[in-house]
């Protein structure tokens, strides 16, 4: 007994000491190294637009929503800070774009991050509870389809060919490559995809099977989009989607696939086809949804102006693709008159151009 | 007849069989842990720094912090602390030494065990029920580091309760009969001697019980913890009176892990290495905690002779 707590304390001793040298060792490599976490090239810090009379704010703003759009909602709110010297308290939470909803008819938060318009269900319950919202389409986001580095046979996919792939029927039948078109290898085809609870996920099958989260289930899913990237690079024989925010940093590792949506004009995914509105079905605008009773407030007021002041720089920061320039005067006057509603009337379309989304009556 | 050493051979072969499978099935526990730290230290070893422990999250990985995320930890800890601790062992104390032996008692006791095996997320989504509960009563509940905490509490509390009643079990039944015999009443039975011999028990049972909250993420993320927060809650001690303040209870937050699960999901592979720097302090955090026990059950232990 005796000798088991004595042999107990120096394992004891020995984890503890362990975790000091973890610790210790941290400080002591970083010393060498310098600041640059592992060497990865740092892009350099985006020209921030000022934006008057942020001194003297207080209170807080607190945003809750799509995952898809927080990397870009935490950039500005990184570069808000800074601005403001800290003086609001900003919040991002990542409740998914139907969780952020909840949050924001029960008056919990005053802006939700969205990567779908507002759904009828949703319109109903801000009815309810006397939220008033104004819709303010922010960037794009844009998906990739995407297949193995050594893959010479596909370029263009056509919309029908990526229907035929990825629709529930094709579950244990469209098993091989030369099933879709028959000058393709007669080898397995190997799918990879967003988890289902993702946003990606409801986009991709919305856009190409037609009818949100209706898609086949033999495929390798997985809510981290490096897994997918990583999935596609091993195997020569793969098909994925990934949003274009992940192929960009990994463009050595994988190939695009150029879309064609039936006119027989393949278009790949770029920053340009996307702000020309021409990569499509695959690419969609994000949305922030702003309380009419917090636009009031200050503080949200001058988070929204500097929101769409620096959008188009940072969006492009964090790997998205900002809305065409002279869009942003459109949506800052929406904001600043608080014009409310959504453009889509509760229904979630695919492939609508910004200037349509911006021009159409708002129903409230 | 069989020959008798050939039969002993073929025995002692079994013996050694078992032996090698054995160590190898140890083996590859260690090195699974071995290849897991090895890794995590290549990747994220470079970022630990004061800087990394000091600033607020960023866009750009270098840049990023984990300050918010270790003080919104060590906030939701010390709530869980106050509200597991004194429960879990008034609790296993009462079924220990008091409660009588009947089918009632059985059934809590089921229970208690099987609650340790519920999955966590069903705990946020029962924390979810009460603070939209507490909403309709119009209590100022905030989705908060109470909140947090007080969940992390209850998702704790059977490990708390399990491990004290083994520490008072171990304790021999002559103690207690020597206590009565001198005229102790039960509660003075329980003051000065089992909760005093069994502290290094409950104290094991409590870090282990610790060590299992600052990992969680799922019940969090259910009751709407933060990603992205650029504030400390505020200061429990304040300069004017009157000094004390329970303002931070309400305040939002976020965990580590929340914040190493938001960063392995980044496109831009430097957050990688974050993610894996916040895990080594993750673990060095529960390395150390285990060891705290180890130390303090020894201590304890040396103390009592019996």
């Amino acid at each position: 007994m005796r000798r088991n707590l004595k042999s107990g304390l120096y394992l004891g001793l020995f984890i503890a000491g362990l975790s000091l040298t973890v610790m210790g060792c941290g400080g002591g490599a970083d010393n060498g190294t310098g600041t640059a976490g592992g060497g990865g090239a740092e892009p350099p810090p985006t020209e921030i637009v000022e934006v008057e009379g942020l001194e003297g704010l207080s209170g807080a703003v607190a945003i809750d929503g799509s995952s898809t759009v927080f990397p870009v909602t935490e950039a500005v709110a990184e570069e808000f800070q800074i601005a403001t010297g800290s003086s609001v308290k900003v919040t991002v939470g990542i409740s998914g774009t139907g969780g952020g909803f909840k949050k924001f008819y029960r008056g919990e938060t005053d802006i939700s991050d969205a990567s779908r318009p507002i759904l009828t269900e949703e319109i109903e319950e801000c009815k309810k509870a006397g939220i008033e919202y104004i819709e303010l389409p922010v960037c794009f986001d844009a998906l990739t389809v995407a297949v193995n580095k050594d893959n010479d046979w596909v370029d263009t996919i056509t919309v029908e060919e990526l229907k035929k792939i990825w629709e529930p029927d094709a579950q244990g039948k469209i098993t091989h490559w030369n099933q879709i078109r028959p000058e393709w290898p007669n080898e397995p085809i190997a799918l990879f995809g967003a988890g289902t609870d993702s946003g990606t996920f409801d986009y991709f099958t919305e856009a190409i099977v037609g009818k949100a989260k209706s898609s086949r289930g033999d495929f390798t899913h997985s809510e981290d989009d490096n897994t997918l990237v990583q999935g596609i690079e091993g195997n020569k024989y793969a098909l994925g989607y990934i949003p274009y925010a992940y192929f960009e940093p990994n463009q050595e590792r994988l190939k695009a696939l150029k879309i064609d949506k039936g006119d027989g004009n393949g278009v790949a995914p770029s920053a340009e086809a996307v702000i020309a509105g021409t990569y499509q079905p695959l690419s969609r605008p994000l949305f922030l949804y702003v309380s009419k009773k917090s636009a009031e407030r200050p503080e949200v007021k001058k988070f929204i102006e500097f929101y769409l002041a620096n959008v188009p720089a940072l969006s492009q920061e964090v790997k998205y693709t900002p809305l065409p320039a002279d869009a942003y005067p459109q949506v800052s006057e929406r904001f600043n008159k608080l014009e409310t509603g959504s453009a889509f009337g509760g229904v979630p379309e695919v492939g609508i151009s910004i200037g349509d989304i911006l021009s159409r009556p708002l129903v409230k | 007849m069989p020959d008798v050493s050939q039969l002993i051979r073929y025995r002692k072969r079994q013996d050694l069989v078992f032996n090698l499978i054995g160590l190898a099935c140890t083996l590859f526990g260690i090195l699974a842990l071995v290849v897991l730290l090895a890794d995590l230290m290549i990747d994220g070893l470079p970022r630990l720094s004061w800087q990394f422990f000091t600033s607020w999250p960023s866009r750009f990985a270098s840049r990023a912090g984990i300050l918010p995320a270790w003080v919104g930890s060590l906030c939701v800890m010390s709530v869980t602390l106050v509200a597991a601790v004194p429960l879990g062992i008034a609790a296993a104390v009462y079924l220990e030494e008091y409660a009588p032996k009947n089918w009632l008692t059985a059934l809590i006791e089921i229970n208690i065990a099987n609650l340790a095996g519920v999955p966590s997320i069903i705990y946020g989504l029962m924390a979810l029920g009460i603070f939209y509960g507490a909403a309709e009563l119009g209590l100022g509940l905030k989705r908060g580091i109470l909140l947090a905490g007080v969940t992390l509490g209850l998702l704790v509390l059977p490990i708390v309760i399990v491990t004290t009643r083994e520490a008072l079990r171990s304790i021999p039944s002559t103690i207690r009969e020597a206590a009565y015999a001198a005229g102790a009443t039960k509660w003075q039975v329980v003051r000065y001697h089992l909760v005093p011999y069994s502290l290094g028990g409950i104290a094991t049972g409590t870090i282990i019980a610790m060590s299992r909250a600052v990992g969680e993420t799922a019940p969090l993320i259910t009751i709407g913890a933060l990603t992205f927060i650029s504030y400390l809650p505020p200061s429990p001690i304040q300069s004017k009176s009157p000094f004390v303040s329970f303002e931070w209870l309400q305040s939002g937050f976020t965990v580590l892990p929340i914040q190493m699960f938001n960063w392995t999901s980044r496109p831009i592979a430097d957050f990688q290495q974050n993610a894996a720097a916040t895990g080594l302090v993750l673990i060095a955090f529960t390395l150390t905690m285990n060891a705290v026990a180890i130390v303090v059950r020894y201590r304890v232990r040396k103390k009592l002779k019996w």
